[in-house]
């Protein structure tokens, strides 16, 4: 409640500031100048939402299931935990922006480079959190298994992989929460369609309330994919505390 | 004939002795405890009868047995007859019928009705319950109870010590029962073994040869009780109070 006032206000003295004359609506349009061009350029964005979209979805299906073998390869095996761990990290250290031209000079054009970069920058939160939720396994529950006789693959699937579930929940958000910035920069370094492309294209022509709309658009793509898998959380992972309505 | 023989066992974790020198044995079909006070080894002493752990001189020798770990090591993602059915899963039993067998024992464990609800829905008790039946069906000649009822209130604690001395009744076992309360030891065991603090020895073994059920009033049980805590060197009536509340 008390956000959305505060928004509001915001948006009205946004309002108010482009409306008096501060600044030029072509360096900041007011808020209903950007919802005008949403409506009137809708049949120009909508195709590109879809793109960016598919991108992003594809991506991020990508980096789970690529985040998901990595950590558990790094769990199970210490050979593979040596290998793998500073190539994992070192993966995140290069620029987004510095990568992105290289992998569209190899991979071209079309939506392969783009599902790659978003996958790119999705994977790590979700192989992190994973892995430490796997090892983060409470001791006694373990030692209960173990006097079971159970095989590792047994407590890998009864034990280690379900209490890690809401570790990698967070992950899977953190993912959801960024992965629109590597479909953009994707989309920067060359494509024809999509939301970052739409937005150069918006800059170039000075059309600055479309280029808003096309960022407005991003923004709720990534909260609704955020609002996705919180909701995929409480119907997969309710018996934690922090999907219980009303706890702490 | 005997299902369990600890003979004069070492571990150390470290620099810290936790066991040194322990020997203990226990028929079949008989409940031993172990009593003694925090940090004394118990628990090491169950784990070298699991087989989880090694010892570092001594021999454990032990049929197959089954381990109830303190806090009751239920699985919160699980439902109760989930996490009853969890030895029969692990063992190799399908998903129906390791319900089905898991969901004969619910009515006599008091846990009809909660079969679908989460460890975090149920009462301490009724955990416990759960806890106790998923030891109970992965079919060890040997239980062992790490501090069964540890976590719960004096009321609660006093109904159940009734609960698994009658469970015990119908379904007899070997029971290894690891307590710091030397009043459940007397209510419950055939034979109370008594440790030391760390590093943990055998300071004395008492014989329990009442008859069941028995009362925490019987001037027997009393009685039994005051040696062991005179054993332990906590003989005096305070003492002994303080036991009773636990921490």
């Amino acid at each position: 409640m008390t956000a959305a006032l505060i928004v509001l206000v915001a948006l009205a003295g946004w309002e108010a500031i482009v409306r008096l004359g501060a600044v030029d609506e072509l360096i900041l349009p007011a808020p209903t100048q950007v919802l005008d061009a949403l409506w009137s350029d809708r049949d120009l964005l909508a195709p590109d939402l879809a793109v960016t979209t598919w991108e992003v979805v594809l991506g991020l299906a990508a980096a789970i299931a690529a985040g998901a073998a990595l950590a558990i390869a790094m769990h199970l095996s210490p050979a593979a935990r040596r290998a793998l761990r500073p190539l994992v990290i070192g993966s995140q250290a290069v620029p987004v922006p510095v990568i992105a031209p290289l992998v569209v000079l190899v991979l071209g054009f079309g939506l392969a480079p783009k599902v790659l970069l978003v996958a790119l920058v999705c994977f790590f939160p979700v192989a992190i959190n994973l892995y430490d939720g796997l090892r983060d396994t409470d001791p006694d529950a373990r030692k209960l298994l173990r006097s079971l006789d159970a095989t590792r693959w047994q407590t890998l699937r009864m034990l280690e992989l379900p209490s890690a579930l809401p570790a990698t929940f967070t992950g899977m958000k953190i993912a959801a929460a960024v992965a629109v910035i590597g479909a953009v920069f994707a989309e920067w370094s060359g494509s024809s369609e999509g939301l970052g492309h739409a937005l150069l294209t918006a800059n170039g022509q000075l059309a600055t309330a479309r280029a808003f709309a096309a960022t407005l658009l991003l923004f709720l793509l990534a909260v609704a994919l955020y609002g996705a898998f919180a909701l995929l959380e409480r119907r997969v992972a309710g018996w934690t505390p922090r999907s219980t309505p009303g706890g702490p | 004939m005997l299902t369990v023989t600890v003979a004069e066992v070492q571990k150390a974790f470290g620099p810290v002795q936790a066991l040194d020198g322990v020997s203990l044995t226990a028929a079949p079909r008989e409940v031993v405890a172990v009593a003694g006070p925090s940090g004394c080894g118990k628990s090491t002493l169950l784990e070298l009868v699991c087989g989880l752990t090694r010892p570092d001189a001594g021999t454990v020798e032990a049929a197959p047995a089954a381990l109830m770990p303190q806090r009751d090591g239920l699985l919160p993602w699980l439902n109760a007859l989930d996490n009853a059915a969890l030895s029969l899963r692990v063992a190799g039993l399908g998903k129906a019928d390791s319900r089905a067998a898991a969901h004969e024992h619910f009515a006599a464990f008091g846990l009809e009705g909660f079969e679908r609800a989460r460890p975090g829905e149920l009462s301490g008790g009724m955990r416990q319950r759960v806890a106790f039946l998923r030891t109970l069906l992965a079919g060890r000649p040997v239980l062992c109870l790490d501090e069964p009822f540890g976590a719960l209130d004096a009321l609660t604690r006093l109904q159940m010590q009734r609960w698994l001395a009658d469970a015990l009744e119908r379904e007899p076992r070997t029971v290894l029962l690891v307590t710091h309360d030397v009043e459940e030891a007397v209510l419950l065991a055939d034979r109370i073994v008594l440790l030391s603090p760390r590093p943990g020895r055998v300071v004395a073994t008492l014989d329990v040869p009442l008859e069941r059920p028995r009362h925490r009033s019987d001037p027997e049980v009393v009685a039994l009780r005051e040696r062991a805590l005179a054993a332990l060197g906590a003989g005096d009536e305070l003492a002994a109070r303080d036991e009773v509340a636990g921490p």
